[in-house]
């Protein structure tokens, strides 16, 4: 069993492993999922990259959970790394060196949620313009909409006209 | 006037010319080879994001030395829409409709892979003949998509005839489309647990009279492009990708498969019954962009295999789930079970729930691999959804491809890729 042979070498890094509908998933500690990641794609044969990404969770701390997706082709097994970035400045190591097709996913990943990518080679906005302000997919960012002040309402400062203007 | 003889005459004779003073060493040469040549400046290209080639909204800044490419950035985004928040806002139901916009040139696929997801999270049977509608809308989608892209892609590189022949061929597609679905192109035809309707009376003739004929148009369309010195020419030993490098760079769809690698979704982890029908996995050799066309191509030829397997072993029943936590009841049940009409207006005004808990459904599209990845934290609507767009995996290497090809050769490479921009930039 893959879990388990995880579970012997990595005793310290591996904090949970779950199956859920047939999808393996494992947590793993920051600071050693660059190894995890390593032994998975060298010793296992993960050699296809899926995705990357981030789930929000305001509430929780630490705040993000960071996942990344591979595949063994030869195999036809897929396992799911994540990992856990807080705030204020969620950063998690890349992934790059072992899969480089994760460059543009964690790219993505950046610009959307905000994750930084500790060693990525190109780490910019990949969807969204370079100028931009936020990250729009955490769960604080409202996704439609502008503020609106109403005659009878002032904000800090600021008179109506100028936030309009 | 003097006439062009005279002319001739009062030339000097050809011949070895006075013979010359011997010199002594010359001027200094300048020293020659590719160390001594002055550092040029490199031209900066911006290529779109208006370009006819890039097929929607892409700029690409090239970085040129004379005709050649040194280096590309791929600029995306123009087409981003925020999808993926989108969904986090709707039900599972209503969130369907979003799906068929991302790669708008193969809906029907989208909207499988999108309730495969919520299907596999919530554990929900589909029936047999909702399967079998889904196939054969998918294998339609697969002919129109790659039809589409045979035409585009021939005609940046200068084949106008054939952009003529293809779209005449997909328009029998989005016939097809609109005569199950009332639309020609955003089907949305999908529910989860089955499909919304079950297939028109005539419609499985129709669909006949296609597979009948389409043999005979892809005929056509080979004997024009796949033996032409030019099409050859402008192709073949283009945007080689090694196997190792497709995996390695996370290629995946006929780009994967051009290169030799044997990974199609359909027949690696069969969906919706793909296991029963016997069908071929186009294999490239080269991995360049000649064999990308024929991958496509044979994958056309294999697509009507699979339709016309599922019109002779397509099963009756019911096209949809009998959950009634999931789907809707009939519409003949409203008007005599108080159930019926609770289950209908929790389903509508409410939607249904999902346990706790993550997964990753995907089904192969025309650009390959298309997964869905659904957090769910319980409610009724997806609490993250994350796609992982094929399109978007098969640009990535645009930089390393088109590194030391002409500048007209991006255009081949760009056009082989087949990316979607609505599917890059969601």
């Amino acid at each position: 069993m893959l879990v388990e042979r995880l579970g012997n070498r990595f005793t310290q890094a591996l904090r949970e492993s779950s199956d859920f509908r047939g999808d393996l998933s494992i947590v793993v500690d920051p600071n050693a999922v660059v190894e995890v990641a390593r032994y998975l794609r060298d010793e296992e044969g993960f050699d296809y990259f899926l995705y990357a990404t981030a789930v929000d969770w305001p509430a929780r701390d630490p705040r993000f959970t960071v996942v990344w997706e591979v595949r063994s082709l030869a195999n036809k097994t897929r396992i799911r790394i994540k990992t856990t970035a807080g705030m204020p400045e969620p950063h998690v190591p890349t992934m790059t060196d072992v899969w480089p097709a994760a460059n543009w996913h964690e790219r993505e990943t950046w610009d959307l949620l905000g994750i930084k990518f500790d060693g990525h080679p190109d780490l910019r906005r990949l969807l969204m313009p370079p100028s931009w302000e936020g990250h729009p997919l955490r769960k604080d960012y409202v996704s439609f909409g502008e503020p609106v002040i109403f005659s009878d309402q002032k904000l800090e400062g600021l008179e109506p006209d100028a936030i309009r203007g | 006037m003097r006439s062009v003889a005279e002319t001739r005459v009062a030339q000097e004779p050809f011949g070895p010319g006075p013979a010359q003073e011997p010199f002594g060493p010359g001027p200094a040469q300048e020293p020659f080879g590719p160390e001594h040549e002055p550092e040029t400046d490199w031209v900066e290209l911006n290529m779109g994001p208006q370009h006819p080639s890039t097929h929607g909204v892409l700029r690409v800044r090239l970085k040129l030395d004379g005709e050649r490419v040194r280096d590309a950035d791929a600029d995306v985004g123009y087409l981003h829409t925020g999808f993926e928040k989108s969904f986090e806002e709707k039900t599972y139901t209503q969130g369907i409709t979003f799906s068929d916009r991302m790669d708008y040139l193969a809906p029907p696929i989208n909207n499988v892979g999108f309730v495969m997801s919520v299907e596999k999270l919530i554990g929900v049977e589909v029936p047999a003949r909702a399967q079998a509608i889904r196939v054969l809308m998918m294998e339609l989608a697969r002919i129109a998509s790659h039809e589409l892209w045979l035409g585009t892609a021939g005609l940046d590189l200068g084949v106008y005839s054939g952009f003529f022949y293809a779209w005449r061929d997909r328009e029998l597609v989005l016939d097809l489309n609109e005569s199950y679905s009332g639309v020609r192109m955003m089907t949305s035809f999908t529910r989860v647990g089955g499909v919304a309707w079950d297939l028109p009376e005539g419609w499985i003739e129709q669909l006949q009279r296609f597979i009948d004929v389409m043999p005979g148009r892809i005929d056509d369309f080979e004997a024009m492009l796949t033996d032409n010195p030019i099409w050859h020419q402008r192709l073949q030993g283009i945007g080689a990708l090694s196997a190792q490098e497709a995996i390695k760079t996370g290629v995946t769809g006929p780009m994967l498969r051009a290169s030799g690698v044997d990974y199609d979704v359909r027949k690696a982890f069969p969906y919706c019954g793909y296991e029963q029908y016997d069908f071929q996995v186009p294999l490239g050799v080269n991995g360049d962009c000649y064999d990308r066309y024929r991958v496509r191509v044979r994958e056309m030829r294999e697509s009507l295999k699979i339709l016309q397997q599922v019109v002779d072993t397509l099963p009756t029943g019911p096209w949809i789930t009998s959950d009634r936590k999931v789907a809707l009841p009939p519409r003949s049940e409203l008007s005599k079970s108080m159930e019926s009409v609770i289950h209908h207006f929790r389903l509508v005004s409410e939607g249904f729930k999902g346990p706790v808990g993550d997964v990753y459904a995907f089904v192969e599209s025309p650009r390959g691999e298309l997964g869905f990845y659904l957090v769910s934290d319980g409610t009724n609507k997806p609490y993250r959804m994350k796609v992982r767009p094929p399109s978007f995996c098969n640009l990535q290497p645009l930089k390393k491809l088109v590194q030391g090809v002409l500048l007209a050769d991006v255009i081949a490479i760009m056009g082989s890729m087949d990316f979607i921009l609505g599917d890059v930039d969601r």
